[in-house]
């Protein structure tokens, strides 16, 4: 049982803990998992969540930055004042609980659908796309010196890296080849600036509350490269949710996303964003095709999964949406 | 020949089934699956009827811009090297009304209550 693991472990590290409760698995394939449980202090309780890679899972697959480094991002971000949860530790081999570490728990809502929809947030969603620019410039700025070792994406690569995996599939889709097309002809080549680049900047890995962002969480994808990437890839249609006019997570408008940003000081460059939101309108297309090739060879044979490659097309008539609008 | 009822009416009843009897008393995540397979029934019965007339004429369109014959799947393998290669491209006269049409007629199978799709519906 993970609650008598965790009980010993809370003890270390938050002084007159008397044990744990509450412990529930809120989400996790085989080498990731995301637990929630409180904290039983006589001073009052603290909700807490547990990310790890369970023992016998230490590396992390080819894009992921690693535990290890989602929690120092995850801390300097907290150190920074950006809206993100406190690590308040980072689990030890003798521990027995595997990779990762824990962080504060942070209260609010991550699905798109409620985020977009629901009274109590309707005062909030016209203000998201400021605050989210805002959020975005200042994970930008985080100091280079105390970033840990990540990969570095360039947009060639990157173009390189989708035609290599779509080909992989062997089934012929001329929309993605003219998206592919497109974007090695407007590859804008390397960015001047290189940053820290969260990578996966859209609902579902922002908490939200009535009061604005709370959280941005998930830093399994950052790597190092164009800034403009996270701009672009919130505003990638598949994270409209149905509120197509509204390009940023359906809430918002790119001026707004670009306001907020450049509140900071620093610079949008707008056809840049551009082009990472039809490289990010490809690569989830790409990233359906994948579902359905889990679905057919590997051991996660689930009908969710063969219905997720059904939405590729979805990003085709978004991609020529983009790319060969009609009149 | 296969006797009735056809494929479509079965996987219809199915699905009705499913919908008005056994949905309303699941909850939490199998009721999620639920809807999740309800809708994947849903998207077959669309496909039955849909995909005959669709892949004819994407093949017509097909051969038309090649100038070529072959299975709609040759055809559009023959298509994509070509834009691959940059031998076709959006200035090609009929490429772009071919990948809107199929485009189309793939959301019309698979996401018919996609937003993007109604709108270009509308506007056609």
């Amino acid at each position: 049982m993970i609650e008598a693991e965790l009980a010993r472990c809370v003890a270390s590290f938050v002084p007159g803990a008397t044990g744990v409760a509450g412990a529930a698995k809120l989400s996790g394939g085989a080498s990731q998992e995301t637990w929630t449980f409180d904290i039983l202090h006589p001073g009052g309780n603290i909700g807490a969540i547990l990310r790890r890679a369970p023992p016998g899972y230490g590396a992390s697959p080819g894009r992921a930055a690693g535990l290890d480094a989602e929690a120092v991002l995850m801390q300097l971000a907290y150190d920074a004042g950006l809206p993100s949860p406190e690590v308040m530790h980072v689990l030890k081999a003798e521990e027995d609980l595997g990779n990762g570490f824990i962080m504060r728990r942070i209260e609010g809502e991550t699905i798109a659908r409620k985020i977009l929809r629901d009274e109590e947030f309707a005062k909030v969603r016209p203000m998201l796309a400021r605050q989210l620019g805002k959020v975005a410039a200042g994970i930008h700025a985080l100091p280079q010196s105390k970033l840990p070792t990540l990969r570095t994406v360039t947009s060639t690569r990157e173009i390189g890296d989708l035609e290599c995996e779509y080909r992989s599939f062997d089934w012929p889709r001329p929309v993605f080849e003219l998206a592919l097309r497109w974007l090695a002809d407007h590859d804008p080549g390397p960015s001047r600036e290189i940053t820290l680049v969260h990578g996966d900047f859209r609902h579902g890995n922002l908490i939200i509350g009535p009061d604005g962002v709370r959280a941005v969480l998930d830093w399994e994808l950052a790597h190092y490269g164009d800034p403009m990437e996270d701009l672009g890839w919130i505003c990638v249609n598949s994270w409209r949710f149905g509120e197509i006019d509204k390009p940023v997570g359906g809430f918002g408008a790119r001026e707004d996303l670009f306001a907020g940003y450049e509140e900071t000081g620093r610079k949008v460059d707008p056809g840049r964003v551009k082009f990472w939101e039809v490289m990010g309108t490809l690569r989830w297309g790409v990233m359906c095709c994948g579902m359905m090739q889990r679905f057919r060879k590997g051991p996660d044979h689930s009908m969710e999964r063969a219905m997720i490659g059904r939405r590729s097309s979805e990003t085709e008539i978004d991609l020529l949406r983009l790319l060969a609008p009609r009149a | 020949m296969q006797d009735e009822p056809t494929p479509t009416e079965l996987i219809k009843a199915v699905a009705e089934f499913l919908r008005t009897e056994i949905a309303p008393a699941i909850k939490g995540h199998n009721g999620f699956k639920l809807r999740v397979g309800i809708n994947a029934l849903d998207l077959v019965t669309r496909q039955l009827a849909l995909e005959g007339p669709g892949d004819a004429a994407e093949a017509a369109r097909l051969k038309q811009l090649l100038g070529m014959d072959g299975s709609v799947m040759e055809l559009n393998r023959a298509l994509s090297e070509k834009i691959a290669k940059g031998e076709v491209d959006l200035s090609t006269p009929g490429l772009k009304d071919h990948l809107w049409q199929t485009t189309m007629d793939k959301l019309a199978v698979d996401q018919p209550n996609y937003a993007s799709y109604k709108r270009e519906l509308g506007t056609k």
